[in-house]
């Protein structure tokens, strides 16, 4: 009972495998995809198990523990005739996957490993990937707006930015050996919202932010539901292609920690290497060098093509999105908007009563 | 000097709305609630903060006249050209202000600057808030195409770092990558002259070594500084002079003709020409570098 209903893009998917379940996108992505009735199979692999809300959540999404840097992945790929793979699972925090070594052989021989096995695969028909905007870099030397036909000013030097450069460099090849196959390349840029944790979200609710002295970045970030939207839409229609997919409009490093009420503390730049790395080394905040070079100087990237060709249009802007995040997560500001409106009705008052 | 003007008796009610304006700015400020665009421009802060604190030094200091105001289009798209000097960037800033305060459509003028400006703390910082972006193609059509008023200074660091004996000498104008945006956006190219800027700082000296060390094109020496010190960095009070000309048209081009390196060449050419020969003829009417 496969259902082959015709979308004006292309048709639905009937069996999809996602990765990295265990995390909030990939996780929450089977979970809208399993209460798609039009979806026959969905397939949720990690190497460790979601959280128990979430597994609740993802419904009649089958979890198979597996690692896909492991051969046996072709299995599951053949043996379930999965059509259409979104590889969600790629890591940005060395933290969460035991350390730089680890991550970088999950995020880059997991993906050689997984498109190895899609290649063998006749049932395949679309891949999608989620990548991430910091293939572009950061730097002085840097255009305002990336669009996706640019490529960075300096190539990125290791990290999360070099894995990902990596793999869709691996995925540009796939699509040249399998030129039947659907690819759809997604850079998110940074998450941010009341339910998802990043680095950036344990950044701003740090009591007091740290941020380079002299330099204020240009942020732009995307709500999670959105990130959510964006993936089910390019795993159910196809819409191949390289896109960027971030939120309209940009905040300002140091207007968004006023707006979630921190007191933000400059670090000369020279210091921040140090900084960076005593923060990691105490477990606050994850921070690697690619995203103390975005903290510098910020990035931004052009979203016609999401516009134009993807069809889609995030609801919610920076601005809203950072303020759903502040009120969602409950942020203690040390410099309320009411305390401020309060300090300044009683300066005016007060300067009324002197004159 | 003037007679200094009589105090005016406060308004009770002006100097209320002064505090409440103040006191209003300062909490949008420590909100954060305030816009700013893609390419950082911080309109809030520009006009609260930067431009009051730019403008004694265009009015009071170097008393700037400016002359064929009404060839700058009052909206949309305008790519302005003008040409470089005084060892300090002051230039840029006096262009800025002249079009944001004596332009009757107030226009902000959007730089377009060296990437070393971007990579400086603070300085790179406060130009982008003020409108400045990279100096890149992208960036210059993507303002022109949403009909910004965009100002480059095509001689670069070698007409700002000039020796003072080559003044109003200008410079080579890279490789025209200006003429080629403005004419894939088809926008009006303006030339502009300014005249006082090469006297604000005479830059008789350049201490290489002490550059290459600090990583700056050149490490100036002018009369005052560095034998003065912090005081040597106050800028000679020279009459200025901005001149705006006639605009050169670009649309009745193809946009494809951005690609034509004859036609690109001859119009970097003739904007060029005509910047130098404005600047011959403002300087041949100035008497006196101070008193113009």
């Amino acid at each position: 009972m496969t259902s082959s209903r015709t979308t004006s893009s292309g048709t639905k998917p009937s069996v999809v495998l996602v990765t990295g379940v265990s995390k909030f996108l990939g996780g929450n992505l089977a979970a809208r995809l399993a209460a798609d009735p039009d979806i026959e199979r969905v397939l949720g692999v990690d190497t460790v198990p979601p959280p128990r809300d979430l597994l609740r959540r993802m419904g009649r999404a089958e979890f198979v523990r597996a690692d896909i840097r492991n051969p046996l992945i072709a299995k599951v790929i053949s043996g379930a005739s999965v059509d259409t793979v979104v590889h969600a699972s790629l890591s940005s925090t060395p933290a969460s996957s035991g350390g730089r070594t680890a991550m970088k052989e999950m995020n880059v021989i997991g993906t050689m490993q997984l498109l190895a096995a899609c290649q063998k695969a006749e049932s395949i028909r679309r891949v999608v990937l989620k990548s991430t905007t910091a293939v572009y870099g950061s730097s002085p030397r840097d255009p305002a707006l990336f669009d996706e036909a640019m490529t960075p000013k300096e190539l990125p030097s290791g990290g999360y930015a070099k894995d990902a450069a990596e793999i869709e460099g691996y995925l540009r090849g796939f699509g040249r050996r399998r030129p039947d196959v659907s690819v759809t390349v997604l850079r998110f840029s940074n998450f941010i919202g009341p339910r998802i944790d990043t680095v950036l979200t344990g950044y701003f609710s740090l009591p007091v932010v740290p941020t380079v002295l002299g330099y204020d970045a240009r942020v732009q970030l995307l709500h999670e539901e959105d990130g959510l939207a964006v993936l089910e839409r390019a795993a159910v229609h196809e819409l191949p292609g390289v896109f960027n997919v971030a939120a309209d409009g940009v905040l300002l490093l140091s207007q968004a920690i006023r707006r979630a009420g921190k007191i933000a503390v400059g670090v000369p730049r020279g210091a921040v290497g140090p900084v960076g790395r005593i923060l990691r080394g105490a477990r606050v905040v994850d921070f690697s060098p690619e995203q103390m070079r975005f903290l510098n100087f910020g990035r931004v990237v052009d979203t016609a093509r999401l516009k134009e060709n993807f069809g889609f249009t995030p609801r919610w802007t920076t601005v809203q999105a950072f303020d759903d995040y502040v009120r969602g997560r409950a942020l203690r500001p040390v410099l309320g908007a009411e305390r401020l409106a309060s300090v300044e009705r009683g300066v005016l008052s007060l300067a009324r009563l002197l004159h | 000097m003037r007679e200094p003007e009589p105090e005016p008796t406060p308004d009770p009610a002006a100097w209320e709305t002064g505090l409440e304006q103040l006191l209003a700015f300062a909490r949008r400020r420590l909100s954060g609630d305030y816009t700013v665009d893609e390419f950082g421009y911080d309109r809030d802060l520009a006009d609260s903060l930067l431009m009051p604190a730019v403008r004694p030094l265009y009015r009071k200091w170097f008393r700037v006249e400016t002359i064929g105001m009404h060839n700058v289009p009052d909206t949309g798209g305008a790519l302005i050209v003008a040409n470089h000097s005084g060892t300090l960037p002051l230039d840029a800033l006096m262009a800025t202000v002249a079009l944001h305060d004596d332009h009757v459509g107030h226009r902000q003028l959007r730089l377009l600057g060296a990437d070393l400006m971007f990579k400086l703390p603070v300085v790179g910082e406060l130009a982008r808030k003020n409108g400045a972006t990279l100096a890149c193609m992208p960036d210059a059509e993507r303002l022109m195409d949403t009909g910004e008023l965009v100002g480059v200074f095509p001689e670069g660091f070698k007409g700002i770092g000039k020796p003072f004996r080559d003044r109003y000498k200008l410079q080579r104008f890279g490789r025209g990558g200006f003429v080629s945006a403005a004419l894939k956006t088809g926008v009006p190219i303006i030339p502009c002259s300014i005249v006082g800027a090469e006297e604000t700082y005479p830059k008789i000296g350049d201490i290489a070594p002490l550059a290459r060390l600090l990583g700056a094109p050149y490490f100036p020496v002018t009369p005052l500084f560095p034998l003065l010190g912090p005081v040597g960095m106050i800028p000679l009070p020279s009459k200025w002079y901005i001149e705006f000309g006639e605009p050169i048209r670009t649309d009745q081009h193809d946009p494809a003709d951005a690609e034509d390196p004859m036609l690109v060449f001859n119009l970097t050419d003739q904007v060029r020409e005509t910047i130098q020969h404005t600047l011959y003829r403002l300087l041949s009417q100035r008497r006196n570098v101070f008193l113009g």
